[in-house]
């Protein structure tokens, strides 16, 4: 039987999850080492031996903003296919080789990257690296396991997308983000382009973006790099490099002058909600300061649900709204956004609600942060140094991440050192520059009875 | 995008499945002076600390037509404590660095606490107060009654919910599991202060307390914690819930939601945790429904047909009752062909058992899996303290896959037999599945 929800879990649901802003890689120098292979494959390798365990992942630097046009999902359903064998593995056999080590193993899929990972006891690490080596250049496809899993993918959207109001409003909302940059098109794919995907595209898209050069593996656990070192170069440095596949090719997003606004409204609506999308940079290799101060500016807006501008302006000075909350996610290649989102109180109207938030955030541009709240943010930061050591795995993900976006290793060690140099002025001028309505999305997500 | 998620929360007994490398982890016991014993994990390479505690009881301790006096308790104890209100113990809070988590469910109260050596005894006190002295301030009280009230509409218009509501009406008619913990839109609006604070008397005592610790802390600190947090306590509280019969029976029932999608929910009774023949019916609903690609269900349904993005099984242990019970989303068009598959593995594995080669490929994932759990602080304390509500021994984790290695092909066979009971099989629908009809 589920779990009995908590207050606000329905409510949680309604704003994309978000990294932790304080998670962060906080280890000591020695805790971390990179290199790269011949063929171009870069190499991380995160060390913590309080239990024999590794996480092994691959990181590719393709995702859904690098699909051709007409085949949106491409990367999504290739990340399926790449568990379906190939020349020496059967289909189905690669989940089974590694639960019979005792191992999981699962994938995923972003705009900006695909990836791959399994975590097992630190002695299985040298078949996980064959078998991952062997399925970055070996990948067989059959039509028998191609078309089943499109239906999967197509229930994935069902389920996900199709059955949540909330994420469909997201899904336009985001379409009409971006005019022109591909970040515009769901991950999942449009279904009517999904339902037209073939072996052929997968392949393709596969062959044009799968090698050592366009990768990173990321290695976290009871392991040293020169074990790592040894184990890659056996499995993955055989793989040549593949010259013809270049850096992403991705159109650039025009000006934006016209606001944009929508409605969704439907029958499975409960609680209507307002929320509020703006273009906004990202962190860039050697320039990480303006994300770090739109970082301390969500914190600050609404990373907290007591003591956030957002919370005490609309729960607790007035009571217009029961959820506020702001959220950015700085790991990106190209724009990424800055969100809001406010679920009101049932007799608040979405506009009032809208409006008490955009004179929260007026006033707090004309106020600046609070000092305290902003003297505790710093401290959570330098905090986070010792929570974030306590999970390898978690540091893999940023780590890969961040190389996987075009960040360097010096780039994602200085970010807790970036956060802590942002001044209250920073935050202040990071809002005004982000916070133009002419490069902003509003949606209402509604009842649908309202709407009629 | 995952390529899968677990369509089934994990619950306490997955936490504890299966061993044969026996896991490295060295748990010590701890008496207060005062006479609350923890479990200990003591890891100094890192400066800081995570506490899990659980009081047995939860929403199950909800007097009749007090449904959610519990869960609004629980989600009221950090909003205000002693001299402060709700953003001045935030305040503190994050001023510390420290994290405070508060959650409520049927059977438990649990308290999560991650605190930093540097000012380990400020946090404490911090904690100390939230625990004991709640101030269930009326302003807060209110803000947090409408997001619980906003949850409970939205649970209305949730398929997973609305179906998981039908099934435990059913399944635990006359018990307390029979409720929503959370309450309904009428209780909690009736919910008094006084309720509150009778719900805090009646979950949060002495005699239903579990911890664990595990990090930068020694047994002698561990134990003056203990009295200094929790020794103003009272030293019992409520009558605990007795143990609930299920009464659901087998049968299709059907509710009509709107989507493209169904969610299919099916189950029956299951079987107890300190059952000998347990670590069998581990093995068993691991090849029929584990997580994994290679479990019968995921491999006809998904796999072969393409009818689900998952679906899972699991044994579902709670205090007072137990379920084997699986849950996949499928379209409307597809809901009764996923049905007969579903059955006929069911109806397969009762009568047929599962293969020599199936019985040793799972043993194998199961004991490899178990050691490799045990890695993080956070992870180790959650752990010792779900190993102690359901009586686990301190030493556990050391036997644990002795117990699945001891498992022959015999005990499967008996076992599948009576665990998999097709005839008791319900179903509940929530969609607009076609070519399905209720039963009932």
């Amino acid at each position: 039987m589920p779990k009995i929800p908590g207050p606000l879990r329905a409510l949680a649901r309604v704003a994309a999850p978000m990294l932790c802003l304080w998670a962060m890689p906080a280890l000591a120098d020695e805790d971390v080492t990179s290199f790269r292979l011949d063929n171009g494959l870069e190499v991380v390798v995160i060390e913590d031996h309080r239990a024999p365990v590794v996480v092994q992942m691959v990181w590719y630097r393709v995702g859904a903003a690098d699909e051709p046009a007409g085949k949106s999902g491409i990367a999504h359903f290739l990340e399926h296919l790449m568990f379906k064998g190939t020349d020496e593995v059967g289909p189905g056999a690669f989940s089974e080789l590694v639960e019979a080590q005792g191992g999981s193993d699962n994938a995923f899929t972003s705009w900006d990257y695909t990836a791959y990972f399994q975590r097992v006891a630190a002695d299985r690490l040298d078949l996980m690296m064959k078998l991952e080596a062997d399925r970055m250049s070996d990948l067989r496809l059959a039509k028998e396991q191609v078309d089943p899993e499109r239906q999967v993918i197509l229930e994935e959207r069902n389920q996900r997308t199709d059955s949540s109001p909330g994420a469909l409003l997201g899904e336009q909302m985001r379409a009409a983000q971006y005019l022109h940059h591909p970040y515009g098109r769901p991950i999942i794919g449009w279904r009517h382009e999904m339902e037209g995907l073939t072996q052929e595209d997968a392949l393709d898209f596969y062959r044009a973006h799968y090698a050592p050069n366009n990768a990173i593996l990321v290695v976290a656990g009871d392991v040293t790099p020169d074990q790592v070192r040894a184990m890659a170069q056996t499995h993955y440095g055989p793989i040549p490099a593949a010259p013809e596949v270049t850096p992403r090719q991705r159109v650039a997003e025009p000006p934006q002058l016209a606001e944009r606004r929508m409605v969704l409204a439907d029958a499975r609506v409960s609680e209507p909600y307002v929320s509020r999308t703006y273009l906004a940079p990202e962190r860039d290799p050697g320039d990480q300061k303006t994300a770090a101060a739109l970082s301390i500016l969500a914190e600050l807006l609404g990373g907290n649900g007591t003591t956030s501008v957002l919370a005490r302006a609309l729960q607790f000075d007035t009571q217009k709204a029961v959820y506020a909350a702001a959220f950015y996610d700085p790991s990106s290649v190209d724009d990424t956004v800055f969100s809001l989102v406010v679920v009101p109180t049932p007799d608040t109207p979405l506009e009032e609600a809208e409006a008490a938030m955009d004179a929260a955030i007026t006033r707090f541009i004309e106020e600046g942060p609070d000092p305290e709240a902003f003297a505790r943010i710093k401290t959570q930061i330098r905090a986070a140094d010792i929570y974030a050591r306590d999970d390898a795995e978690g540091l893999a993900r940023l780590y890969g991440e961040g190389l996987a976006v075009g960040l360097t290793v010096e780039d994602i060690e200085a970010w807790p050192d970036v956060l802590d140099a942002v001044t209250p002025e920073d935050v202040v001028a990071a809002a005004k520059q982000v916070f133009d309505r002419d490069r902003a999305v509003t949606g209402y997500l509604m009842r649908e009875e309202v709407a009629q | 995008m995952t390529r899968l998620f677990r369509l089934i929360p994990a619950a306490v007994a997955l936490v504890l499945l299966a061993l044969p490398a026996r896991a490295a982890v060295d748990i010590q016991t701890v008496t207060s002076p005062g006479g609350i014993t923890a479990w200990l994990v003591e890891e100094d390479g890192i400066p800081f600390t995570a506490l899990e505690i659980r009081f047995r009881g939860g929403s199950s301790l909800d007097p009749a037509g007090k449904e959610g006096a519990v869960n609004l308790m629980t989600a009221l104890i950090e909003e205000g404590a002693g001299e402060m209100d709700a953003q001045a113990f935030a305040a503190a809070r994050d001023g510390l660095a420290a994290s405070f988590t508060f959650a409520s469910d049927i059977d438990t109260v649990a308290v999560s606490a991650r605190f930093l050596t540097e000012n380990r005894d400020q946090a404490v006190d911090l904690l100390r107060q939230a625990i004991t002295a709640p101030r269930f301030d009326a302003d807060a009280v209110e803000r947090v009654r409408g997001q619980v009230l906003a949850g409970l509409r939205s649970d209305a218009k949730d398929p997973e919910t609305i179906a998981s509501d039908l099934f435990r009406d059913m399944a635990f008619e006359g018990h307390p599991y029979e409720r929503d913990s959370d309450g309904t839109l009428d209780s909690v609006t009736a919910l008094t202060r006084d309720d509150l604070v009778a719900a805090h008397r009646a979950a949060l005592a002495r005699d239903r307390i579990y911890v664990a610790a595990a990090g930068d802390i020694t047994p002698e600190e561990l134990g003056a914690l203990l009295d200094e947090l929790l020794g103003a306590l009272p030293e019992t509280g409520a009558p605990q819930a007795g143990r609930a019969e299920f009464h659901a029976t087998g049968g299709v029932t059907v509710s009509d939601f709107p989507g493209p999608q169904s969610v299919v929910l099916f189950g029956h009774s299951g079987i107890r945790r300190d059952d000998p023949d347990f670590f069998a019916a581990t093995i068993l609903n691991e090849v029929l429904g584990g997580g994994r690609f290679s479990a019968r269900l995921m491999t006809e349904v998904r796999e072969k047909r393409g009818l689900t993005y998952g679906i899972g099984t699991s044994l579902v242990g709670y205090d007072n009752a137990e379920m084997v019970m699986g849950q996949a989303a499928v379209a409307n068009a597809r809901v009764a062909e996923a049905m007969e598959v579903i059955r006929a593995e069911w109806a397969r594995i009762a009568t047929e058992g599962i293969t020599a080669e199936e019985l040793e490929k799972t043993k194998t994932y199961l004991t490899g899996a178990y050691p490799l759990r045990f890695d993080g602080n956070g992870q180790l304390a959650t752990i010792m303290v779900n190993m102690q509500l359901i009586d686990l021994p301190p030493d556990y984790p050391k036997t644990r896959n002795d117990k699945v290695n001891a498992v022959t092909a015999a005990d499967v066979k008996r076992v599948a037999a009576s665990l998999f009971r097709p005839a008791d099989l319900r179903f509940v629908v929530v969609g607009q599945p076609e070519g399905v009809t209720a039963t009932d």
